[in-house]
């Protein structure tokens, strides 16, 4: 096991600076010069704009510049935006919003989207198992854009059950609509791998000796053919925890959240590249630490993937 | 299929019935494909759309934003306009009809694009191994890293003006990776297979028998995830266009009229209906096609 956790976070390590020099080189090398579009229509002088350029170490050449941001980011240092804020500061209250919006996303996911596959994979060709799997295409098929002015519509404006934008009410009321919202990509997945590796496993010999040693049916459910078809959605849930953190802007701008997706969105049409590169690290580094806490987990439920 | 073949010569040899058809892998597919009523009304919508897209003049004598009347601004569906008119006055239908079009070319041309990069790569990877596999499986990870939305608007926002071709070209770049990621697996599977052995044995050489006997055998579940892709390109082309950062006006997608539609859809939902559901009808379309290709291809379900 030891050496299968140092080899995943050895194999972590260029992924994460191979992710985050390619997003410096994307920000820093695509045409549009932030001095210029920090002076406005105005041209400033040649000597601040060079003592500007000095400053933000935009005379380095890329390579050296991003050598100093991830050695200003290893102590915690995630640099200053152009208008002399610190990035860290600006993003402080979006991660909150963001983190709490994906937990809610991610829970409602776990939860519903696991029941439904139990339930239909349970009733494999019968009428729960067609609603479930029309059902879940049918929401994979709708753009989350339409999914959520459609929600928010009916339930927020039409029938007000809940709060349609905003986070006036607090954590979890607010965060309710826009995280079914944001979910059900996810749900529909879950629920789908749930079904077929369930489906699949009721079928194993292992199933079948539990049931012929006379074991109650749920038990052999739950304990025997559940817990191994739950591997493939746990690494599902876990790679999605990532994406729902990178992926809710959409969802953010529906809502009005004031999240990090928001934030990142407004600063890459102002031409911010340290607030853009700050908040797409840290997204970056999130989804690489759940993907690897989920590898580990793996190893750790499947002992033929730590021993390969 | 490479079990199934030696013994239909077999049977072929005692003199059994056989018929001149070969039995394959596509073959069983194809026969299991016809006989379902949803494939064929998934088969039709996708007929309708693509004869939109290649000849919107079947559909609509109008062209796209013209004869426009302000004063019918966001009017409801009725005789003159059968989808209502946009937030312009311009007809809606004709709109939606026009949008067709480039919708449906960026989803297949970046399929088609990431398709040829996961065959090469992953053959590559999955058939080759070692230091050559671990180098393309870390830059597929990098790339897999990348926020969509976030790193396309990165780079969409630094080429104002762009079009269908830059679009494909974006996406690409940032959905490449699912497919190599398949194919590489699909590879190492099928490598170490006797037919393959038995190919190197009698001499074939790494091309040869990656084109005649790996390929062949490997790209199944490749060519349904690409189905299903382009599905999923599509709507992730609609959402970069509903940010404001994909196709600009005046082109025409139907991203582009949801993301017009936006403000107004509390007093004038037809402005989202209609787009949402040729878009939605589409998608829908695409990915219970790649379902059912998925089930007529995996005989462990037969």
């Amino acid at each position: 096991m030891w050496r299968y956790a140092l080899r995943r976070l050895l194999q972590a390590v260029p992924v994460f600076l191979g992710t985050t020099l390619l997003i410096y080189l994307m920000v820093f090398t695509l045409p549009g010069d932030p001095i210029t579009a920090l002076a406005g229509d105005k041209p400033i002088p040649a000597s601040v704009a060079h003592a500007l350029r000095e400053r933000y170490n935009l005379n380095d050449p890329l390579l050296v510049q991003y050598a100093k941001y991830m050695w200003g980011l290893l102590h915690g240092d995630l640099g200053e935006n152009y208008d002399g804020q610190r990035v860290a500061d600006m993003l402080t209250g979006r991660w909150g919003v963001t983190a709490r919006l994906a937990v809610t996303a991610w829970l409602f996911e776990l939860a519903v989207g696991v029941a439904l596959g139990v339930w239909a994979g349970l009733r494999r060709g019968r009428l729960a198992d067609t609603l479930v799997l029309g059902g879940t295409t049918l929401i994979i098929a709708v753009p989350v854009f339409v999914l959520g002015y459609s929600a928010q519509l009916l339930f927020g404006v039409k029938w007000p059950i809940l709060p349609s934008a905003g986070t006036d009410d607090g954590w979890p009321v607010s965060y309710l609509l826009p995280g079914i919202v944001l979910g059900s990509l996810g749900l529909s997945y879950v629920a789908r791998l749930t079904r077929t590796s369930l489906a699949e496993n009721l079928r194993a010999d292992y199933v079948r000796t539990a049931r012929a040693k006379g074991l109650p049916w749920r038990r052999v459910v739950v304990r025997h053919a559940l817990r191994n078809s739950l591997i493939p959605v746990v690494t599902y849930l876990g790679i999605d925890f990532g994406s729902l953190m990178g992926g809710a802007i959409v969802t953010e701008g529906i809502f009005n959240l004031p999240g990090v997706g928001q934030q990142v969105f407004q600063s890459i049409q102002l031409k911010e590249g340290p607030v853009v590169v700050g908040a797409v690290t840290l997204l970056v580094l999130v989804f690489i630490v759940v993907n690897l806490l989920v590898d580990l987990l793996y190893g750790l439920l499947d002992p033929r993937i730590r021993y390969q | 299929m490479s079990v199934q073949e030696p013994e239909t010569a077999a049977v072929a040899e005692a003199g059994g019935p056989i018929s001149d058809v070969r039995a394959s892998l596509w073959r069983d597919a194809w026969y299991e494909l016809r006989r379902r009523r949803l494939f064929w009304v998934c088969v039709a919508e996708l007929a309708l759309v693509g004869l939109m897209a290649a000849v919107p003049r079947l559909f609509t004598g109008r062209a796209v934003n013209t004869d426009c009347d302000p004063n019918q601004a966001k009017a409801g569906p009725s005789g003159a306009h059968w989808f209502g008119t946009d937030t312009a006055g311009c007809d809606y239908y004709a709109h939606v009809v026009h949008g067709a079009r480039p919708t449906l070319l960026i989803g297949i041309a970046v399929t088609l694009f990431a398709l040829v990069i996961a065959v090469v790569l992953g053959s590559l990877a999955g058939y080759y191994g070692g230091l050559l596999d671990a180098v393309i499986a870390r830059i597929t990870d990098v790339f897999f890293g990348l926020p969509f939305v976030l790193g396309a608007t990165v780079i969409l926002v630094a080429f104002p003006g762009h079009g269908v071709g830059a679009m494909t070209l974006v996406l690409v770049l940032l959905g490449w990776t699912t497919m190599v990621r398949i194919m590489r697996g699909q590879v190492i599977a099928v490598r170490d297979a006797d037919y393959v052995q038995a190919a190197r044995l009698l001499g074939a050489s790494d091309p040869r028998i990656m084109r005649r006997h790996v390929l062949p055998n490997a790209i199944a579940p490749v060519l349904v995830v690409a189905t299903l892709n382009v599905g999923n390109v599509i709507a992730g082309e609609a959402t970069l266009d509903f940010l404001g950062v994909g196709l600009q006006y005046p082109q025409v997608s139907w991203g582009l009229q949801l993301n017009q539609a936006q403000s107004y859809v509390l007093d004038h939902p037809h402005l989202l209906l209609f787009p949402a559901v040729f878009l939605t009808a589409t998608v829908l379309a695409l990915l219970l096609l790649g379902d059912a290709a998925r089930d007529a291809l995996d005989p462990k379900l037969r």
